[in-house]
């Protein structure tokens, strides 16, 4: 069958196109490669940049929060406790810098060529997703060290099997939030400034230097709308058995989740139809 | 009956000006204050305005810009049809919207097979990546599967000539490469349906050849071409149909020649005389701005007495004269005078900072009227319709091109015989020439 394009105005809200982006799975792959492999090109250390980064940022943590700041860690070793939430705040955090850009930065490609414009995030989002799983590596690697050689009483629950449930929710509200930020950078550039403050907030919004057992009462409720809190919080809970975790935290972190993901991919599908004229 | 190709119905497109463009939160702010204070937020903003556009294609709001209006044609499957129009016509708009790039403000398009635009090449190129993971990325950019590019990945090799560079980062290549490896992914995309803009094709002469090689081989194996270009031989040369779109409506739709001559006679002034009025209806894409430094007065052909004249024998010498009007104090205003034929091709140019009594004299211009005049010299031109463009540049400030403003005719005499040639060129040059016999080769 001959291929068929229809090109008109006012395409539905809803109109998402799925078969489309199936359709476009090789660029997906190749966008991903191209991420992966053109980021550390012409460094000496090379790959290496994707475990140093963020070992620097935990052993920095440590020190800080842990030794210099005495935040509590619920008895856990501070550099455990600092790695469980690094690993997955960094990789929320490459998703929302990412496909927050992926508008704009990509002009010069989307005002010539058409290709389903959602392409671009979903690439960021698995291309992080690599990222990710070479840091839960390290992270594990740390884990069962402390696990059999360190005193602290660290708890493994069967909880650890939802796992993957948990870095789709990740990435989830990951690419929700960027999808928005993305679309909304497009009209007000504001936001291109603002993100990396605003991200450093919510960094602390989150319970990812401190344990959410010293969030006081009255401020709890933060934890609920904020649904980072809860990944962060699953996480150390499945592992080592500490933090608050409940099933209220869980549904509320899940539906807003969804409420992210959902409107961002609405909200990003309306404005990439005529972002060129914009811009 | 043939299948048709592009269906386009019923295609407008409006863009949003002025207050409507609200493009930072300050703005954004400023605007609702104004609005809580009862005024009208519009006399506040700074306003994006429609530059050097129509007026009658902004609505009675003024916040909305028109580019296309009510575009309907069909192509059927095999055609070449070429779109011809001003700057600033649409013509590029209307290619975006059958690209997909961007949607039309109402209507709709059909496109029965695989699109490809070669509107600009390399695009998406990472110049980390090699020559091989780029054809890669590339490829599937413009559509392509990962098969059919493992498929064709030796022929576009060897079309682009880089054998043993293809695991070399593309920052290393020559722009000569890159353009080449570029192409080359674009030229394997085999699509039904091309849509090619020549104004925005970048790359030298060699490769713009290669471009419409390409489309004349794509054309012979039967698929659709539309083609966007002021080069008028070339769209003559490759298009069966052309259509004329002028300030966003498509004027006239029909044989290849026909459209071409209407579309250049309506766009020429007669006479000897271009007034004000009839140079500022001429410019284009131009950069108009709110305080302009340099404006026409009038642009005319003189003979050596002084009258006006459009037709010349060639064993005369013709005057341009420019009169013109800095209105700021102006530093190195160059003046351009080139001859072009009907296609616009250029023939001929000349400046007047190739003069250094003007470069020594008059390199800073003080407000108030000024003349000047440039005398191309008898004894150059051929039997032939010429044509006049004129280009005021203030430097890194202001350019305003007039294109064609004067059409003038030259009627070659001959030299010192009646000999007339029946040769096209169009320069005809007063060549010296010599005859004598070789010494010592001649017996006798």
């Amino acid at each position: 069958m001959k291929h068929q394009t229809i090109i008109k105005a006012n395409q539905k809200w809803l109109h998402i196109p799925w078969r489309e982006l199936w359709d476009y799975r090789d660029l997906l792959v190749n966008l991903v490669l191209r991420d992966l492999t053109a980021i550390y090109k012409q460094s000496i250390l090379g790959p290496l940049w994707f475990i140093i980064a963020p070992l620097s940022t935990t052993i920095v943590f440590t020190v800080v929060f842990g030794n210099v700041a005495k935040i509590s860690t619920d008895g856990l070793p501070p550099f455990l406790f600092y790695m469980s939430s690094m690993v997955l705040w960094n990789y929320f955090q490459g998703c929302l810098n990412g496909v927050s850009g992926s508008l704009i930065s990509n002009v010069g490609i989307m005002g010539k060529v058409y290709f389903p414009r959602l392409i671009v995030p979903l690439s960021l989002t698995i291309g992080n997703l690599a990222q990710f799983i070479l840091n839960f590596c390290m992270f594990i690697i740390f884990y069962l060290y402390f696990y059999c050689f360190s005193s602290a009483e660290i708890k493994p629950s069967w909880w650890i099997l939802a796992l993957p449930f948990l870095i789709m929710h990740c990435a989830a509200v990951g690419l929700g939030v960027g999808l928005w930020l993305s679309a909304m950078t497009v009209k007000y550039r504001d936001l291109k400034f603002a993100l990396p403050f605003l991200s450093q907030l919510w960094m602390y919004a989150t319970p990812v230097v401190y344990p959410s057992s010293i969030v006081p009462e009255k401020w709890k409720w933060l934890l609920f709308i904020n649904p980072m809190a809860g990944i962060v919080e699953f996480n150390r809970f499945a592992f080592m058995g500490v933090g608050t975790f409940n099933t209220g935290i869980l549904i509320a972190g899940l539906l807003s989740g969804i409420f992210f993901l959902l409107s961002g991919l609405l909200v990003f599908n309306k404005i990439q139809r005529t972002f060129i004229d914009t811009i | 009956m043939s299948d048709r190709a592009i269906i386009v119905n019923e295609i407008s497109k409006a863009y949003r000006l002025g207050v409507i463009n609200r493009n930072t939160l300050h703005d954004e702010v400023r605007y609702w204050w104004h609005k809580m204070r009862g005024r009208d937020p519009r006399h506040y903003m700074s306003k994006v305005d429609a530059v050097g556009k129509e007026k009658s294609q902004t609505d009675e709001s003024g916040s909305r810009f028109w580019a296309l209006r009510d575009i309907s044609f069909e192509v059927p499957e095999g055609e070449v049809i070429g779109i011809i129009g001003k700057n600033g016509a649409g013509k590029s708009t209307l290619l975006k919207i059958l690209t997909h790039v961007t949607e039309p403000t109402s209507g709709q398009a059909i496109l029965n097979g695989r699109v490809a635009s070669l509107l600009e090449v390399g695009t998406g190129f990472h110049p980390e990546l090699t020559g091989r993971e780029n054809i890669y990325l590339n490829g599937s950019i413009l559509g392509m599967k990962k098969t059919e590019i493992s498929r064709k990945f030796d022929e576009i090799v060897e079309f682009a000539e880089m054998g043993q560079f293809i695991d070399t980062p593309v920052k290393r290549y020559s722009s000569g490469m890159y353009v080449r490896l570029a192409f080359a992914v674009a030229a394997h995309l085999e699509p039904e349906i091309l849509l090619v803009d020549e104004v925005l094709a970048v790359g030298d002469a060699e490769f713009q050849k290669k471009c419409l090689g390409k489309m004349k081989e794509v054309s012979g194996q039967g698929r659709t071409i539309l083609f966007v270009s002021h080069n008028m031989t070339a769209i003559s040369n490759l298009c069966q149909r052309v259509l004329l779109i002028d300030r966003g409506r498509l004027e006239a739709d029909g044989m290849a020649d026909k459209i071409i001559a209407q579309y250049l006679n309506r766009n020429l002034t007669k006479g000897a005389v271009a007034s004000v009025g009839e140079i500022e209806e001429k410019m284009e894409g131009v950069i108009k701005r709110n305080s302009p430094y340099v404006r026409y007065l009038e642009i005319s052909l003189k003979d050596d007495n002084g009258q006006y004249r459009n037709s010349f024998n060639s064993t005369e010498d013709i005057t341009v004269s420019i009169d013109f009007e800095c209105l700021k104090a102006v530093k190195g205003l160059n003046i351009f005078v080139l001859v072009v034929n009907e296609n616009s091709d250029l023939i001929m140019s000349t400046y007047n900072v190739d003069d250094k009594y003007i470069t020594d004299n008059y390199n800073n211009l003080k407000p108030g009227a000024y003349t000047c005049s440039c005398k191309l010299p008898k004894n150059t031109f051929n039997s032939k319709t010429y044509y006049l463009t004129v280009h005021l540049v203030v430097l890194k400030t202001e350019h305003l091109f007039v294109e064609k403003i004067l059409e003038f005719n030259v009627e070659f005499n001959g030299y010192n015989s009646d000999f007339r040639g029946s040769d096209s060129s169009y320069i005809r040059p007063k060549i010296n020439w010599m005859m004598k016999p070789i010494s010592g080769k001649n017996d006798g």
